[in-house]
């Protein structure tokens, strides 16, 4: 049981690493499109425009994980805030500079300031990932003690194991962005971006590798312990899953199979996740484990109830919007003109003297109520009335005859 | 499991932070910039699709137009609140660990809901945002019903945490640990909730359709009446008229649970220094320890409307020493400019319902349309002059009664250097919504026959 919420968090995180991932390496490769030409600023448009519909669902991985932490974990999530604030700040404030300048850029097609937004957009989605990469280095290498700002402020996230653990989470970001871009390219029909994109995949997939590979090395002296777990057991496992993938991946861009690169892809980086947490298993920070973090049973229990029950809401839900996003329905370019109207209902006016007699009445008995009753039932029944009060008088002055001035 | 938790909370307790009072400001800070996004959050949905149905009922297309403009807006908002909303949970934990460490267990749950409820707003937004002329008419607007919920379920859990924090329960005290955690039972059969719930969704109402209103009455006075601004005009201060009346009620109803369950609250909230029977309600005034001094006085009034009994006798600020009571004039202030606007906003929304329903037109006065202009603004300071009289008036606890704000704060350094930062950032911010608001001004209105 005290495991479970774990799981939770470790699928979500690996969720928002492949997904908001991708939406970071978006905004890196439009700071890296180069200056002036026309096909670089094809590419941007490319890359800002394919991740528009998406990018708020993806975002909210991060919440879930953070808030699945809290209510589970409540003691090394304390833990972490307190003694990686710097990391942490700096993610936050990335996020807030990323989500502006994303819904400012929108709007800003050709108008002065397009780029001082266009480069803080791109900074800011090369500064977030990082940061949050350096968290997980942390944590990672043992960095995090249990306890109110307990760990070295600084120290803790800027170390050899976090730094590459920051690079690693940009590249990889990068990667899967070009990835997906190549594919979106090939359904837009566009042979030259689908190229470009091919050839930034090929080169961030091997910095993506090179810094996975230094980040073990590294591991070996600075968090002897994380090696370890990574190279023993599920931990070494997932190590060479994750190798094998991100091999097969930058294959299948090479020979340009996009779709099942994109698959194979999110394994790698899913993997690495995983990994991470068989190696450190059963130790969360350093003297506690998940066990002992773990909240109490209700607890537990109420946040397994309500993942179950919200996933019911939200599976059906995704895959409803990556349907629609993945088939190109919300593409700029699919419009179509639905927009024709139905024949006009001619306006009732019978009902009208009705619903003016149910707003009076309404009012009446939930302000009654409400002033006088004390709370229970009928007091609950007093703010209702005020409710559908408010209602109907809502649609009684918005129904009327054109309102002339 | 959870006795573990208890041994190693002392690691928790007690940290000197020179900089305790920035980082309440930092806090505070944050919620006033997310706070009227989250109106946005609530009310512009059900708005918007209001003005979808309406075309789909009639076939107008100036209601289809009306829709699909705002709904963008409805998009860039709700892009600001979800990052300045993600500040704050960074910050529950950056500012608050010790808060969280403890009572996480308790109250995390209703975050957790709220994730889920987040969740289908943000897909279900892209869905309808997008969906314009991609999907059938009848399809579009069901995908937008699951984000007008989403809103509202999301605010519900945020507000059942402010109600656990107000009014905490569901948990037993052990060495000065929470145990025993049932975090069903604490956030949802809280009786503080429900009245912080009601107020803050008419409240939704109220900013929206004010804020929405302000640029069509603009206009209006400017001379720009045609139909489409005329129909503007009148949902958006429709939603708000209808909703202020009613706020008085129900700020009645929550003062009295005020009054029932946080006495020291209500004392600060009144400046009431020593308990007494039969006690006056002060307006304006300043509080000087003992008393309000220069308020004027009206006897009795207090009593009357926080017990329904002129007679009731309504416990002063001098029952608990002096750092448990709340900085008295700052509630107060909050408070009583918030009753103040509340009161305006209502007579503004009596007058707009009565020309409107008694003479099927709308108001002419160029006064009117000049206190529209005003009443955007005024809804906002209302809002958050609400949230500070709940808050501060909360202080120097953060659970009530349990845990002290000065326990449940970090003991990193750098906060005043984290609260400048955040204050450009919020600069910046707010000037870029403002300059986006100026440019979707500026799009021509696309044809609609009318
Ligand atoms: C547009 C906004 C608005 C308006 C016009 C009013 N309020 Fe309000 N008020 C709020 C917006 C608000 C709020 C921001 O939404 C608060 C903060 C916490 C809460 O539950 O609602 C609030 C809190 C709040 C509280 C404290 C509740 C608590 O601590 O739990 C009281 C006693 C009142 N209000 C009373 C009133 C009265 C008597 C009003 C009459 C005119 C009024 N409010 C108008
Ligand atoms: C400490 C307090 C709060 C925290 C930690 C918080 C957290 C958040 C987060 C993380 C989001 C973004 C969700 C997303 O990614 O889609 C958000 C948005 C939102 N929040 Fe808050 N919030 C707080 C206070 C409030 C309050 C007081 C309310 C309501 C009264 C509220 C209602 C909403 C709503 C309705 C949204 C949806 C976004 C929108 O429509 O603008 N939040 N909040
Ligand atoms: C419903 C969600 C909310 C939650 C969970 C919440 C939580 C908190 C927390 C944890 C603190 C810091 C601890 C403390 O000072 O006691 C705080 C302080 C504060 N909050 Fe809230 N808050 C909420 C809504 C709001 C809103 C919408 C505002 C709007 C302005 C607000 C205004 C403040 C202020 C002014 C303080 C500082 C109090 C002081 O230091 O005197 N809160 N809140």
């Amino acid at each position: 049981m005290a495991e479970i919420p774990m799981v939770f968090i470790l699928a979500g995180l690996a969720a928002y690493t492949v997904l908001a991932g991708a939406d970071f390496g978006a905004g890196l490769w439009t700071l890296l499109a180069g200056r002036g030409e026309a096909g670089h600023q094809a590419i941007r448009h490319h890359a800002r425009h394919a991740m528009g519909p998406v990018w708020e669902a993806n975002h909210v991985w991060l919440i879930f994980v953070l808030v699945v932490c809290w209510t589970a974990y409540p003691v090394a999530f304390g833990s972490i805030t307190s003694t990686l604030a710097v990391p942490l700040f700096a993610a936050a404030v990335g996020i807030i500079l990323r989500g502006a300048s994303y819904a400012l850029r929108g709007q800003l097609e050709g108008a002065a300031g397009e780029r001082p937004i266009e480069y803080l957009f791109a900074l800011s989605s090369i500064l977030t990932p990082f940061a949050l990469g350096t968290v997980a280095g942390a944590i990672a290498s043992g960095r995090v003690p249990v306890g109110n700002a307990a760990g070295d402020l600084v120290t803790s996230w800027l170390n050899p194991t976090s730094l590459l653990i920051g690079g690693l989470a940009v590249a990889a970001g990068g990667y899967l962005a070009a990835v997906y871009l190549a594919a979106d390219a090939r359904r837009f029909g566009s042979r030259r971006l689908e190229h470009d994109f091919r050839a930034r995949a090929l080169v961030s997939g091997g910095c993506a590798g090179a810094f996975a590979l230094a980040g073990l090395i590294v591991a070996s002296y600075d968090a002897p312990l994380l090696f370890a777990g990574l190279t023993s057991d599920g931990g070494a496992v997932m190590v060479a899953v994750s190798g094998v993938a991100g091999i097969a991946t930058l294959l299948l861009v090479w020979r340009e199979r996009f779709g099942l690169a994109r698959a194979s892809a999110t394994v790698a980086v899913a993997a690495i996740v995983a990994g991470w947490a068989m190696a450190q298993r059963p130790r969360f920070l350093p003297g506690l484990t998940v066990e002992q973090a773990a909240a109490g049973p209700s607890t537990l229990l109420a946040v397994v109830v309500a993942v179950a029950g919200g996933a019911i809401v939200l599976v059906p839900s995704l895959v409803l919007l990556f349907r629609l996003f993945l088939r190109g329905t919300l593409d700029p370019s699919a419009a179509t003109d639905t927009g024709t109207p139905s024949p006009p209902v001619a306006a009732r006016r019978a009902g009208r003297r009705r619903l003016e007699g149910f707003a009076l009445a309404t009012l009446l008995i939930g302000a009654g109520v409400t002033l006088l009753a004390e709370p229970g039932w009928l007091f609950a029944l007093g703010v209702i009335c005020l409710f559908a009060c408010a209602a109907t008088t809502f649609a009684l002055v918005t129904t009327g005859p054109d309102q002339q001035a | 499991m959870s006795a573990t938790i208890a041994a190693l909370g002392g690691v928790f307790t007690s940290i000197d932070q020179e900089y305790l009072f920035e980082a309440r400001q930092m806090q505070a800070l944050s919620l006033a910039v997310h706070i009227p996004l989250v109106c946005f959050g609530i009310a512009f949905p059900a708005m918007v699709l209001f003005c979808e149905w309406r075309y789909l009922r009639t076939g107008d297309m100036l209601f289809r137009t009306l829709a699909r403009r705002w709904s963008k807006v409805m998009l860039a908002l709700f892009a600001i609140g979800v990052v300045t909303g993600t500040i704050l949970s960074f910050e529950l934990g950056l500012l608050w660990p010790g808060f969280m460490a403890d009572f996480g267990d308790v109250f995390g749950l209703g975050f957790t809901l709220e994730g889920f409820s987040f969740f289908t707003e943000a897909i279900f937004i892209a869905i309808y945002v997008y969906g314009w002329d991609r999907l059938r008419p009848l399809p579009h607007f069901l995908a937008g019903i699951p984000v007008a919920i989403a809103g509202v379920l999301g605010s519900l859990f945020v507000i059942s945490v402010n109600g656990w924090m107000n009014h905490p329960a569901g948990f037993r005290m052990q060495d000065g640990r929470a145990v025993d955690a049932h975090p069903w039972s604490a956030l949802f059969a809280n009786g503080y909730f429900w009245h912080e719930f009601v107020h803050m969704y008419f409240a939704a109402f109220i900013v929206a359709g004010f804020l929405v209103a302000v640029p069509y009455a603009w206009g209006f006075l400017r001379g720009r009446r045609d139909r489409y601004r005329r129909t503007a005009l009148t949902v958006a201060l429709s939603a708000a008229a209808v909703a202020a009346p009613l706020q008085v009620i129900i700020g009645d109803w929550a003062a009295r649970e005020v009054a029932q369950h946080q006495p020291v609250k209500l004392a600060a909230l009144e400046g009431l220094g020593q308990t007494t029977r039969g006690a006056p309600e002060h307006l304006l005034g300043w509080y000087d320890g003992q008393e309000v001094d220069y308020g004027i006085a009206i006897p009795r009034l207090l009593s009357l409307l926080a017990f329904h009994d002129p007679n009731a006798t309504v416990q002063g600020l001098n029952t608990v020493p002096v750092e448990d009571q709340p900085p008295v004039n700052v509630v107060r202030l909050a408070f009583q400019s918030m009753v103040g606007i509340g009161m305006l906003l209502a007579l503004l929304s009596l007058i707009y319902l009565y020309v409107r329903l008694r003479h099927k037109r709308l108001p002419r006065s160029r006064w009117f349309f000049r206190a529209v202009v005003l009443a955007g603004p005024l809804s906002v300071v209302a809002l958050i002059c609400g949230w500070i009289t709940t808050e501060v008036g909360r202080q120097p606890w953060i659970v009530y009664g349990i845990m002290r704000t000065s326990q449940a704060v970090t003991g990193a350094s750098g906060i005043p250097i984290g609260y400048g930062t955040l204050i450009v950032v919020y600069l910046g911010l707010a000037g870029g919504v403002a300059w986006l608001l100026h440019r979707f001004s500026r799009v021509p209105i696309e044809d609609h026959d009318g």
